[in-house]
């Protein structure tokens, strides 16, 4: 049969297309719409915090840090509650990274604030010493594309019916209700308001003055995004 | 007529090994950057704190040195031996088909255009942030039409064929260019968002069609395979190919040939779920993952004990031929880090070393020790046969392969204890339970191996810049020689 393949080229790639073909199948597809079932609890993003997620994924914030709590003691001590799947559900892409440089951050919302993300940024060596990570200062000057955040809501509503605009069962029995603008103009504002309740607790006058005259820096976006991971 | 030689057209081979030097050197010299980053932070804003700081950030670069020297570097490389060897093994040249010869110039072209706009758009930080797919929609579209020239420039040289049993080698290029394709095509569904909202935002951002733990488990299974079939698959059809036109011995043996192969096709894309144990994807992939990927040692060492058994006899040849010890290391690479992959994808095992550098270091004495010298021994086998000139130096080549293989050994050397040392602090508790260490401590300690880690790169990339330097001088003032002296051992002058 080997021979017969090695001179008939159409049947030979038929043959390997089909060897590597079904492995991806059988472990993909049979799990595929359970793993993508919510937990209560679990939120979509607001428009400043999917921004502040795209600031993190320009600047490949995963190469070094994880969003992933395995299920160790020595995980759940340092990080809190391991990963549920149904937490991941509004993740497109999903950040669970490959390399810990860093500290995880499934759950940095928990135990980290707004100005410590703001020193942090700024300066990581006064915050952390003997840290690695290299300061982020563009994104006290670089304005945030809420443009783009909001038009993946709209794509991920339309298309994954993600629900924006919808009660969200949350743990404590009550609902929850994230808005999505209906237009384009109203999202800005949205984003506006969010970056304003942030920058409150901020110090950076630069950042102050640009939120003032309705301008986003991408630090406040990043830490409205930061702090949404619980 | 009939009884002359064919005449081969290497004018694209020859283009792709130029793409290979020249990007080959620049993905490693970004490593070495980002090595001595993580050693120094400093460097990061070595010019400084401004605007400029964001575009030699480790963050940035990081993921411009893993796509070019994978997608820029080795793909370079083998598309120079597809363009080498396919025309050799299938008995057919270029030249005798104008659209075979367009098909390959436009495959280049349009590959180096691609190179050019992923490069400048990972600078920008436009990313969908999936390892080895970052790229966008629109570079997702320009990839698949470079892929698709190459299935074309297969199917054509295949179609045309005097030789009518294909090659070992010939199999792995066929399995490479499929499977890239299906992963490719797979991993990246998107829908662009710019059209789904009528016009709104970047119009290059598109959303995963996956979330969360799909979009994890798709993209390991990519992931893990792009690996495969990238940085292995066509790897093996090189050796196949240069070990035995090196050395003059013929294939140890066909079975081998025919186990590791459709052994390697049928087991190695089960294994993607070892990237992702203890996640969130369901235990039982993660044990398939873990289970396959024990049994993926078969096929191959199959491979490498078939190459290793092919010098059976001849193995003053290691001694005498740089050439073929790159070869024969390159196979002992393979071997190691095919144990060593599997070791780490023992769940209790990966426990341990996954998110550590030890994982860094698995890559890497793959990466340099099998592939980059596989490469630069095809390289180095066709200059001599496409320039008609011999080797300008053998000296050279020796010096480069020590100091390359101090180099490999010194990067996993540093990344094993590394990855060990932070992965044990980590799990490690106090006599009260409590953690003993916190996450900076985990961190401050791999200074050392940080160090040697970047002296170890800094190595190799000084041998890769005495390789290239020996290849152009071979092009251009090496001494000419007859088609007579290009049977078997390639001609290098002291």
């Amino acid at each position: 049969m080997f021979h017969w393949l090695e001179k008939n080229p159409f049947a030979f790639a038929l043959a390997v297309f089909v060897t590597i073909a079904f492995a991806g199948l059988i472990e993909i597809i049979p799990n595929f719409a359970a793993s993508s079932r919510p937990v209560i609890g679990t939120t979509p993003y607001t428009t400043l915090e999917l921004a502040g997620r795209h600031v993190y994924i320009k600047n490949s914030c995963n190469a070094c840090h994880s969003q992933l709590i395995r299920p160790f003691k020595s995980e759940t001590d340092r990080y809190g509650d391991y990963s549920l799947s149904g937490e991941y559900a509004y993740d497109r892409p999903f950040l669970w990274g490959s390399k810990r440089t860093g500290p995880d951050l499934m759950r940095v919302g928990n135990y980290r604030t707004t100005d410590w993300h703001e020193n942090h940024m700024w300066d990581p060596e006064k915050v952390v010493p003997g840290t690695i990570m290299p300061a982020y200062r563009w994104m006290f000057v670089n304005n945030t594309d809420v443009d783009t955040a909001y038009a993946e809501m709209v794509t991920v509503k339309k298309f994954f019916g993600v629900p924006y605009n919808e009660p969200v069962p949350m743990k404590d029995g009550s609902t929850k209700v994230i808005k999505m603008a209906e237009t384009l103009h109203e999202a800005r504002k949205d984003a506006l308001e969010e970056a304003k309740l942030i920058v409150k607790d901020m110090k950076n006058q630069d950042v102050i003055d640009a939120v003032e005259v309705g301008r986003i820096p991408e630090i406040v976006a990043l830490i409205a995004y930061m702090n949404s991971l619980k | 007529m009939e009884n002359r030689p064919l005449e081969y057209d290497y004018s694209v081979s020859k283009l792709f090994i130029y793409s290979a030097l020249a990007i080959g050197f620049i993905g490693m010299l970004v490593g070495v950057v980002i090595a001595w980053e993580m050693a120094f932070p400093a460097i990061n804003t070595i010019f400084g704190d401004g605007a400029i700081a964001e575009y030699t950030n480790f963050s940035r670069l990081r993921v411009l040195h893993t796509d070019s020297v994978i997608y820029g570097f080795v793909l370079s490389g083998v598309f120079s031996t597809w363009y080498y060897v396919g025309q050799r093994v299938l008995k057919v040249s270029m030249a005798e088909s104008k659209a075979l010869m367009f098909i390959g110039y436009a495959h280049f072209w349009i590959y180096m255009i691609a190179a050019l706009v992923l490069v400048i758009s990972l600078f920008m930080g436009v990313t969908q942030s999936k390892e080895y797919a970052e790229f966008e929609w629109p570079l997702d579209l320009g990839i698949t039409i470079v892929w698709l020239l190459w299935g074309a420039s297969i199917a054509g040289l295949i179609g045309m064929r005097r030789e009518k049993t294909l090659y070992v080698s010939i199999w792995y290029y066929i399995a490479t260019f499929l499977a890239v394709a299906m992963l490719h095509l797979l991993n990246n569904l998107a829908i662009p968002t710019y059209f789904a909202s009528d016009g709104i935002g970047a119009w290059y951002h598109s959303v995963s069609m996956y979330a969360g733990t799909n979009d994890a488990l798709v993209q390991w299974w990519f992931g893990h395979n792009a690996v495969a079939f990238v940085l292995t698959t066509p790897i093996i059809a090189m050796i196949y190919y240069f070990l035995p036109k090196e050395s003059g011995q013929a294939i140890y043996s066909y079975k081998l040939s025919l186990l590791s192969f459709w052994g390697l096709m049928f087991i190695y894309l089960w294994a993607g779920g070892h990237h992702i144990l203890f996640s969130t994807v369901p235990d039982w992939v993660q044990t398939l993952g873990s289970v396959f990927s024990v049994i993926l040692i078969l096929p191959s060492w199959g491979s490498a004990i078939n190459m290793l058994l092919t010098m059976k006899g001849e193995w003053q040849q290691v001694a005498t031929n740089p050439i073929i010890k790159f070869m024969v290391l390159g196979s002992t690479f393979y071997m190691f880090s095919t144990l060593e992959g599997p070791i780490q994808a023992i769940k209790s095992v990966n426990a341990i070393a996954h998110f550590t550098d030890w994982i860094i270091g698995h890559v890497h004495d793959g990466a340099l020790g099998w592939v980059v010298f596989m490469i630069m021994a095809a390289v180095y086998h066709m200059i001599p046969r496409l320039y008609g000139r011999e080797i300008y130096s053998k000296k050279i080549m020796a010096t480069q392969f020590w100091i390359q293989t101090l180099g490999i050994v010194l990067y996993f050397t540093s990344m094993w204890i590394a990855g060990i040392t932070q992965g044990m602090m980590w799990r490690a508790h106090d006599e009260f339970g409590n953690l003993a260490y916190s996450f900076i401590d985990t961190v401050t300690v791999l200074h050392p191996y940080y160090i040697i880690r970047a002296v170890g790169g800094s190595l190799y990339l000084f041998g890769f810049g005495l390789f290239i330097y020996n290849v152009v001088k071979t092009m251009t003032s090496g001494r000419r020689v007859e088609v007579s002296e290009l049977q078997n051992r390639t001609p290098m002058a002291d």
